[in-house]
């Protein structure tokens, strides 16, 4: 029998609750991380979806639109479509609180003597975390599709990816607060997550569109997380500027061009509204 | 109320302190009255049982208990926090096993326990100590880094009772614990629970629709329309109603009783019969006979047991509520044994 000591007190000063709570935030995090490393089959399910695009998409469009000084389709929908794995991800991710209450586990954090908003941030830092993974394994496509990658280029995406994801998941977190059964979250998936997708420039250039859509696309926060995804690429290809003109990596929101620096401190508010909502969703879930 | 004195281990050099005190306690749902002014106190390192059939508002008293619901009335102070005013500082102090499972299955055993020490802030040097010690209470050790998913119904249930132990709570709430296990495992659970309550010193609040269950508690509450209807050892509460009791199964059952009830007997109508409580059953057996006035088919002495107890507080017999739960023959089994 070990020698531990039973019945010792756990000393709970002020000083210590900043680090536990911490430390909540950290396990939550690291839970997702072992969920998604034994979870192979949902790591090559997320991969086969942005691949089908890909290959149906951006073969078969690639052949109507041509090439424009050597810069074809798949090559600008390829950033988009690591978005779409990162999305994808992320919303499945902050979403799987429905699956936590559904097997019981969220009862067991939501009794545990810690703060919603410690688990609320370490639910949405693992699942976007995981998104970004996710969709920076997409990038062992871009030889194939001819997209160069250089070592900035790749920290610049998986930056670009974890600010995304976590906006995301956070967006994620706060519907499934909302959402007591499993039947919801194939409604909110299917009204919510594909038209974001859809409108987001992810798949086609958004300056040629009718007014009516080109509003929805403005108003969709995906747009400016995508945009600044395909510029850091585009800037790392070599594209004459007819290829630049052909295939625009912008978004003009009346009649101005932003700046990719905008185009972030968008997704970081978004971000940040999101996480708040997802804390007070995730306060108020009994 | 004194604590039985049969557990030499517990705290033994000084007074045992009340560590869940509940007082008038009250529970609406609308009209509805799930839990009407109870009082009780459990004492450190006992085992309580709360005993009553579904709906008899054991779940919505260990939910306010726990800090889960708010009373609409009365006070409850748990390990010698108010529920109400200080819930966080109630919940660091107790452990949790809920009636559903809520361990996450992707996960192993280890690392179930060592969320669950993170969330209740076991300090991270104790961590070692603390998981290998309550995996070995439950027998578990050599199960440490199994996936959740390939336990058994019985290993889950330890192995959340062991979760529950992580961060040292006074006092272990278990919400029907051993709902759909079977026979031996409930066996096996309930050992651990009682090496518990003995290595552990922890104070240990069950609630159970088991009669056999609640045998193995130091003190019962039957609880039956939100009330308390009788709370002492299982022993006091058996010896309460007569030391036999002797089943009449007769042409005319009804007649039978009201003739018993005018000679002045304890009695309750039972399936099958008449049930009378009386002190000496081989004794009385002629006496009962020439009492009731109709043709008597059967009788069977036996000494009471808490089915007769419950019976005879809440004039039901709770084996309806629960037949299905525990099959015939285990029960026959029990019998056998002379319980």
């Amino acid at each position: 029998m070990s020698s531990v000591p039973l019945r010792r007190p756990i000393v709970q000063g002020p000083e210590t609750v900043l680090r536990d709570e911490a430390r909540t935030t950290g396990m939550v995090w690291l839970r997702e991380l072992i969920r998604f490393e034994r979870t192979r089959t949902r790591i090559l399910s997320g991969l086969i979806q942005p691949i089908l695009f890909l290959i149906v998409l951006g073969y078969g469009m690639a052949g109507l639109v041509g090439s424009t000084g050597g810069f074809d389709f798949k090559k600008f929908m390829f950033p988009g479509i690591m978005a779409m794995s990162v999305v994808t991800t992320a919303i499945f991710s902050g979403m799987s609180i429905v699956w936590d209450r559904e097997f019981g586990f969220l009862r067991e954090m939501l009794v545990a003597p810690t703060s919603r908003a410690s688990l609320a941030l370490g639910k949405t830092a693992g699942g976007a975390t995981v998104a970004a993974v996710q969709g920076t394994i997409m990038l062992v496509l871009a030889p194939l599709i001819g997209v160069h990658l250089t070592a900035v280029l790749v920290a610049e995406i998986i930056g670009l990816e974890l600010l995304m994801a976590v906006a995301l998941t956070a967006f994620g977190v706060f519907v499934a607060t909302h959402i007591e059964r499993m039947e919801g979250f194939q409604v909110v998936m299917q009204m919510l997550l594909f038209p974001m997708i859809f409108l987001s420039g992810a798949l086609f250039p958004l300056n040629a569109l009718p007014g009516w859509l080109s509003v929805l696309t403005r108003i969709n926060p995906l747009t400016y997380a995508v945009a600044p995804l395909r510029q850091v690429v585009f800037a790392a290809q070599h594209m004459p500027p007819a290829a630049r003109k052909r295939f625009p990596s912008s978004v003009e929101v009346f009649g101005h061009t932003l700046s990719i620096g905008s185009e972030i401190a968008i997704v970081v508010v978004f971000a940040a509204i999101f996480i708040a909502l997802a804390i007070r969703g995730f306060s108020r879930t009994e | 109320m004194l604590a039985p004195e049969r557990d030499p281990f517990v705290q033994s050099d000084r007074p045992r302190q009340p560590v869940v005190a509940v007082r008038d306690l009250v529970r609406r749902f609308g009209d509805f009255t799930a839990v009407d002014g109870i009082s009780f106190d459990v004492l450190e390192g006992e085992v309580f049982a709360f005993l009553g059939p579904n709906g008899a508002g054991k779940s919505t008293t260990i939910n306010m208990l726990c800090t889960l619901a708010h009373p609409t009335a009365g006070r409850v102070s748990v390990a010698g926090f108010d529920v109400v005013e200080r819930p966080k500082a109630v919940r660091r102090n107790i452990g949790l096993v809920f009636q559903d499972q809520t361990l996450d299955d992707r996960l192993t055993a280890q690392e179930n326990l060592r969320f669950h020490a993170v969330l209740y802030r076991v300090p991270s040097e104790q961590v070692d100590a603390r998981d290998a010690r309550v995996l070995e209470l439950v027998d578990l050790s050599d199960r440490r880094y199994d996936l959740v998913s390939e336990f058994s119904g019985g290993m889950a249930r330890r192995l959340e009772i062991a979760r529950a132990l992580m961060h040292v709570p006074r006092v272990l709430f278990l919400d029907e614990p051993t709902i759909g296990l079977d026979p031996q495992t409930r066996a096996l659970m309930w050992e651990d629970v009682l090496r518990l309550r003995e290595e552990a010193g922890v104070t240990v609040f069950l609630t159970t629709h088991y009669m056999d269950e609640a045998e193995y508690a130091d003190r019962i509450a039957i609880i039956d329309h939100g009330r308390i209807v009788a709370l002492d050892t299982p022993e006091a509460l058996k010896a309460a109603i007569g030391a036999d009791t002797v089943d009449l199964g007769t042409k005319d059952d009804q007649v039978a009783i009201a003739a018993l009830k005018r000679a002045g007997y304890t009695v309750e109508p039972v399936s099958g019969g008449a049930r009378v409580f009386v002190d000496n059953g081989e004794n009385a057996v002629a006496a009962l006979i020439e009492t009731v006035g109709v043709p008597v088919v059967n009788v069977h002495v036996h000494q009471p047991t808490l089915d007769d107890v419950f019976l005879h507080y809440t004039g039901r017999e709770i084996r309806e509520s629960h037949a299905e739960a525990i099959p015939a023959r285990v029960r026959a089994w029990h019998a056998r044994r002379g319980r």
